[in-house]
């Protein structure tokens, strides 16, 4: 089998990396995200036509009504529009919003009405952003007892960095940021874990079997060896969700499509990120102390 | 031996496979859209010759009726399609009296072997099949404040009947006091007080003239006013929901101070909210004579004409919460009215009040809490504020005409559907503490259809692609690794099934995102097989060494991932907690399939055989 110097491109990636992440920081403090209605609050109004309507009058007929801030989109077909008021909350405002696109004499349906108070709004941003914390917290601790504190540091630099970039590119092209997409982006967090932990697991064993202390080769063994499996399963996980991506539907576009960028990156970065970093932080055959009582290689064959 | 697995584990796993496709079967059965006739309070009988009345009239209008059934004294009617069950609720409705609730609902085909091993199909989110999903919010400070207005107008009572004098009351925040033109006054009334409301810690105060006692709510006090209001409004709600006449509806605390409420196929969102959210209710209370003190009277507008107005008491007789019925009707004009019957207390002030005071007048008041939202500017913020205010205006002022007993009426409503709804909150009972709306969603049907539609096709496409996949890449293993992704859907969908787990749409897609990763754990051993073989290890060992060493992987690996999912569920809401408990649930019997199905199968193929070569 080919055997991929990864190891030895390390400084390479770092700077691809270093790339990614300062664009999205650079695009999160400039624009910030394109936060939906579930942490903004206000109201949202998805209406269905008969025929294709022009956005413009929808706008213009809701205005001269009095409503401010109206943004109107189409919504997946031509024929389904999303109207998003970021006003306050009023009980009747799906019929009344209907009542008055009926009143220009087009067929409209009410598709759905939501709305969420601006507190509620707040309480889910504070509650998203501790869930995060809270989440990366537990896994480091699992790492730092499954393993050592220096591969739980790596994994956790490696979740930072593929959080960040996902959130990055929602921010750089303004896409909408809903509880669907925060919930794809912890999906983000198992999965890239999962396949850190992988590659991390190969790396021990390797250190804990192998004579030599040529930690960049050990490195590359064990990312070669893993290579097939990550491939294939960032190969599968990426076809299912290719499919719910085209055929799901506008109310989970978005969170295949975040799943899909944070799988591409999280598939970089156990490589690059996580094991690259256990080089920079300089581990050694004896951060492995325990591997001295056991021999693997005499316990597990018959 | 090598691979070779105790006949008990064999068993098991066929054990759980079975359990797994019995629990699973009902989804299979689509639901029926049926009409569900009931009585409202289980007052009104609903029997063969009811039923064969409805199933005439729906015969008469050309409606087919697929089965009918009667159970519990409710009727069940079943329809082949959605626009027969609506025409069909609207014919029966017109046929039966106010007093019998006709709902929508979704019936389940299970057939009857499968119900009796407690089967049931999964639930559909409000996604997934329309309806409305409204977050309430209960307004606490108000709850303490009408609790403090309670008390204060039974201590004034106490202090009148005990001939001591006092000058006001006040109420702010969560203290009330009361204030008297010399001390002797306050401390009578502090000894008289303090026996009866142990709820208060009480304090003196010496006002420039006169005296004063301060009573402030203890902080379990106010705990336990707080938890009342909350669980008094999860009763009325449900009362109300009931009335509505929902199938499976949902109504349930969340958080300290608010309240989810879900009605699925509700459409009619205006009329839904009206209902849930009112906090209407009633206060019965004597007109004033004229030569009552200004400090026991209140002066009222009328409801329907805000010129006239008149003076009544301070102090209530009875509220709407002492109504245990309450019917409309049509008075001999023609005009709206509501039939009141009273509890038994309710019965007794009301008898006493009337008895010695026929001649005078009195008041129905109608009273209303609403908040208004408007926005300001604070450090150039927008910030909304919520201020509440309350309506209060007479709906009726007529003589005593004799003592009133348990059951009278009361006019002077404007409209049909104004006493309607008036009839059906008395009967519901009224809110302990306003509420309003922090949250709310509308999901037309055809939304929930086409999301259906969709996901299936999603899941289908995907398990589509993996399964080929798989295939190419690792041939017999291929279809060992198929078949247990196969497993894997069929247990995932039945532990769902059993734990009466909600399907929504982040739910579908958490099955999908589930099935891409099962594939993984196969993966992992069967690239490790493929590794040992390579190494030069024989077939058997091979097979071995690759569960063996992939396990420790796949453990750490499926672990953390179910920390995230567990993490997502805890802080999550609706969607977010429709995804991870599928993810979670997902994790878990992909792990058993991988690890015991999959090695189950490869031992009775390969397990303790002379194998030369391994198809993988």
């Amino acid at each position: 089998m080919r055997q991929f110097d990864f190891m030895g491109k390390r400084r390479l990636a770092f700077l691809f990396s270093a790339i990614l992440l300062l664009v999205s920081i650079g695009s999160l403090a400039v624009q910030q995200l394109n936060l939906g209605l579930d942490f903004t609050g206000g109201t949202l109004v998805e209406v269905r036509y008969d025929t294709v309507p022009t956005l413009d009058t929808i706008r213009q007929t809701l205005e001269d009504e009095g409503f401010q801030d109206v943004s109107v989109q189409t919504f997946g077909a031509a024929t389904e529009v999303l109207i998003r008021l970021q006003q306050a909350f009023d009980p009747a405002v799906g019929e009344q919003v209907v009542g008055l696109l009926r009143e220009e004499g087009a067929n409209v349906e009410l598709v759905r009405a939501e709305f969420v108070g601006a507190q509620v709004g707040e309480q889910l941003r504070d509650q998203s952003g501790l869930g995060m914390l809270v989440a990366l917290g537990i896994v480091m601790l699992y790492v730092a007892f499954r393993f050592q504190y220096k591969f739980a540091l790596g994994a956790l630099l490696a979740l930072v960095h593929d959080v960040v970039i996902v959130i990055g590119v929602f921010s750089l092209f303004q896409l909408d940021f809903d509880l669907t997409v925060l919930a794809a982006l912890l999906a983000v967090i198992g999965y890239s874990l999962n396949d850190t932990i992988v590659v991390y697991d190969r790396i021990r064993e390797n250190i804990r079997k192998s004579r030599i202390d040529d930690m960049p080769a050990i490195f590359n063994d064990a990312i070669n060896m893993t290579l097939a499996r990550t491939l294939a399963t960032s190969g599968t996980t990426l076809l299912v969700l290719l499919a719910l991506l085209v055929l799901g539907g506008d109310m989970i576009h978005n969170f295949a499509l975040a799943l899909i960028i944070g799988i591409g990156v999280g598939t970089f970065s156990s490589i690059y990120v996580a094991s690259a970093l256990l080089l920079s932080l300089k581990l050694e055959r004896q951060d492995l102390i325990p591997a001295k009582k056991e021999d693997p290689e005499a316990e597990e064959l018959p | 031996m090598l691979n070779r697995y105790p006949l008990w584990k064999y068993l098991l796993i066929l054990i759980v496979l079975a359990v797994g496709l019995i629990y699973s079967l009902p989804n299979l059965y689509p639901e029926d859209p049926a009409v569900q006739i009931s009585s409202a309070r289980g007052d009104v009988t609903l029997d063969e010759s009811r039923l064969e009345r409805f199933q005439d009239a729906l015969a008469d209008a050309g409606i087919e009726v697929k089965d009918s059934e009667i159970s519990n004294s409710s009727i069940l009617i079943r329809f082949t399609n959605a626009n027969d069950q609506i025409e069909a609720r609207d014919i029966i409705a017109d046929m039966v009296g106010n007093d019998v609730v006709v709902a929508l609902n979704l019936a389940q085909s299970t057939p009857d072997w499968l119900e009796n091993l407690a089967a049931s199909p999964m639930t559909l989110g409000l996604d997934l099949r329309g309806g409305v999903h409204f977050l309430l919010e209960v307004d606490m400070d108000a709850a303490v404040t009408q609790r403090l207005e309670v008390n204060a107008s039974a201590m004034r009572e106490m202090l009148r009947g005990e001939r001591i004098r006092y000058r006001d009351t006040e109420i702010d925040d969560r203290t009330l006091t009361l204030s008297f033109t010399n001390e002797e006054d306050r401390d009578a009334a502090r000894r008289l007080i303090a026996r009866q409301f142990p709820d208060f810690n009480y304090q003196n105060l010496d006002e420039g003239r006169g005296a004063a006692l301060e009573m402030t709510l203890s902080d379990q006090a106010v705990n336990e006013i707080e938890d009342y209001a909350i669980n008094q409004n999860l009763t009325t709600l449900r009362n109300r929901v009931n009335e509505l006449g929902v199938a499976e509806p949902l109504v349930q605390r969340q958080g300290p101070n608010r309240i989810v409420v879900e009605l699925p196929g509700v459409q009619d969102t205006a009329a839904a909210k009206r209902v849930v959210g009112a906090t209407a209710n009633l206060e019965f209370r004597l007109e004033a004579r004229p030569d009552t003190p200004d400090n026991e009277t209140e002066r009222f507008e009328f409801r329907n004409n805000p010129e006239r107005s008149a003076e009544l008491m301070r102090d209530v007789i009875i509220t709407g919460d002492s109504v245990s019925s309450a019917t409309r009707s049509f008075d001999e004009n023609g005009r709206p009215q509501v039939n009141i019957d009273l509890d038994g207390t309710g019965g007794t002030l009301m008898n006493r009040a009337t008895r010695t005071n026929i001649g005078r007048n009195m008041a129905v008041l109608f009273i209303e809490h609403n908040t208004r939202t408007h926005t300001v500017i604070e450090d150039g913020k927008e910030v909304e504020v919520r201020e509440p205010y309350t309506e209060r205006g007479i709906i009726s002022l007529a003589t005593i005409q004799s003592a009133l007993g348990n059951s009278f009426r009361i006019t002077g409503l404007d409209s049909p559907t104004e006493s309607a709804e008036l009839a059906l909150l008395l009967r519901s009972g009224s809110l302990a503490a306003p509420i309003y709306f922090v949250q709310e969603r509308t999901i037309g049907p055809s939304l929930g259809q086409d999301n259906i539609d969709r996901g299936v096709m999603s899941v289908q496409i995907g398990l589509m692609l993996v399964v080929l996949f798989m295939l190419v890449r690792y041939k017999v293993f291929g279809v060992i690794a198929n078949l247990a992704l196969g497993i894997n859907l069929v247990l995932l969908i039945a532990v769902m099934s059993m734990l009466g787990a909600t399907l929504t749409l982040p739910g579908i897609a958490g099955i999908v995102l589930t099935l891409g990763m099962a594939v993984d754990a196969n993966v992992l051993i069967f690239e490790r097989i493929r590794e040992e073989l390579r190494g030069g290890m024989s077939v058997q060992q091979a097979i071995h060494a690759g569960y063996e060493r992939a396990f420790t992987s796949i453990i750490d690996a499926n672990i953390t991932t179910l920390l995230v999912a567990l993490i997502l569920f805890s802080i999550g809401t609706g969607p977010v907690k429709g995804f991870a408990v599928t993810l979670s649930l997902g994790i878990l019997t992909s792990m058993f399939t991988a690890l015991l199905v999959t090695r189950a199968m490869v031992n009775l193929i390969y397990g303790g055989k002379p194998v030369k070569k391994l198809w993988i």
